[in-house]
């Protein structure tokens, strides 16, 4: 299978790669690891004419502590992240989220910010973002902007991010005491989830974010709300999928997801200590 | 485009389109058709190789996106004719069937083992998930990788 013909730049910093969005509209895409993008090319459900390569930027590349929260540039791969002491310590549910992406091969390629900003609610990461209640720095052509993680994801394949912006940082808040669980439930090695809970918490409160139970990826609020009230954890669950529209397919109907995001949330809460 | 890269460390210059995937820059611009094309999808493995010392799937990789970097393919493991110790370790335990999927699954292994020199069982079959083997030859592939850390199933 073989990709639409389109151009290709190489972005030597975020300013030129910003500058090529800017100058070439909504015909230009960013490409990072390329394990979302590049599937989708190949089997023609997208066909940019400009493909803008940013994989390369080592300056998004990074892992740090800044102040309460555990900075991550975009740019970085889902391998640095699953073995980053920094990330396990502090953000624990991260890691182990990031651990359960695809394969070996796909995490040594795949960055953290692509797959955000690809916004598909069957993939691991925005739920666990979700759950850890993280927030993203978009650049622009009129600078930063700082977006909770709740606003960024607004419907299938679709995020806040407009044509000219790029994602630069995952911004996670430091956990480090927090209990956490990451559920994904899977036939065979290597699937997308059928159904994922990422769950985490913290004294009497609790996040829960959930994978492939909406358009879009989405938060369990109703369980949230359950926990602070201090409902147990199978009277939690038990309104995991309250609200929710997931869809059927091959794989799973629409009360089968829903039966899997209640017992899903139940063993993420349980196995954190609620 | 012109991309330049370093095959088995050999320096190698194509003048190839952007959508020229870099599994098809390995196999028709260098000629190098140890490298297989399965599923073309990143779901199989058989096209794996090694980009700067991790392995990677090529069938999801432009050859664009790499111009500069290494890649060894599974023609570069060997010493001459001295196999690398996971081929012999595949070989001594009948770790193929059709061979189809041998090249991505060695390649994988060599890496797994780079990042996880003394894996467990588990650690094996988890490690090597992102290759498939049609064959169903799992156990036996699993076996040879943990022979060649001198552990036994």
């Amino acid at each position: 299978m073989i990709p639409v013909a389109f151009d290709y730049e190489r972005a030597e910093s975020v300013d030129h790669a910003l500058a090529l969005l800017a100058e070439h509209g909504d015909e230009a895409k960013l490409l990072a690891g390329g394990h979302s993008l590049l599937p989708l090319m190949k089997y023609r459900l997208a066909a940019p004419s400009l493909v803008v390569d940013v994989g390369r930027l080592s300056s998004l590349s990074y892992i740090r502590e800044d102040g309460d929260h555990v900075a991550i540039g975009a740019l970085t791969r889902h391998r640095d992240v699953e073995i980053s002491d920094l990330v396990q310590a502090e953000a624990g549910l991260l890691a182990a989220a990031t651990s359960k992406v695809g394969d070996p091969q796909v995490r040594h390629r795949g960055t953290l910010g692509g797959s955000l900003a690809h916004g598909d609610p069957a993939s691991d990461l925005p739920a666990a973002v979700i759950a850890l209640r993280g927030s993203l720095v978009i650049s622009g052509p009129g600078g930063n902007r700082e977006v909770e993680v709740d606003e960024f994801f607004t419907g299938f394949l679709e995020t806040v991010l407009h044509h000219d912006e790029m994602l630069t940082e995952v911004r996670i808040p430091k956990r480090p005491d927090a209990s956490w669980s990451f559920q994904k439930f899977n036939r065979r090695a290597q699937d997308w989830a059928i159904v994922g809970a990422a769950v985490i918490v913290d004294g009497s409160t609790c996040g829960v974010g959930l994978v492939n139970m909406d358009a879009r990826p989405v938060r369990a609020e109703a369980v949230e709300e359950a926990v602070a009230s201090g409902a147990s954890a199978e009277d939690a669950a038990a309104l995991a999928a309250d609200g929710l529209e997931p869809t059927g397919d091959l794989n799973a109907s629409v009360d089968y997801r829903c039966h899997l995001a209640r017992v899903l949330t139940r063993r993420g809460l349980e196995e954190s200590g609620r | 485009m012109q991309v330049t890269l370093k095959i088995n460390g050999e320096p190698i210059s194509h003048d190839v389109e952007p959508r020229t995937l870099l599994v098809h820059y390995i196999r028709d611009h260098a000629g190098m058709t140890g490298t297989n094309i399965g599923c073309d999808s990143s779901s199989c493995g058989a096209c794996t190789v090694h980009l700067d010392g991790e392995a990677v799937k090529s069938c999801t990789i432009l050859a664009v996106q790499v111009d500069g970097q290494n890649v060894t393919t599974i023609e570069g493991l060997s010493d001459g004719e001295t196999l690398h110790p996971v081929q012999q370790a595949f070989h001594e335990n009948h770790a193929l069937q059709c061979g189809y999927c041998t090249p991505g699954m060695v390649m994988a292994a060599v890496s797994l083992l780079e990042e996880c020199p003394e894996p467990t069982e588990e650690q094996v079959r988890e490690g090597l998930e992102g290759n498939l083997c049609r064959c169903t030859g799992y156990h036996n592939i699993v076996r040879a990788v943990l022979d060649v850390t001198g552990n036994k199933t």
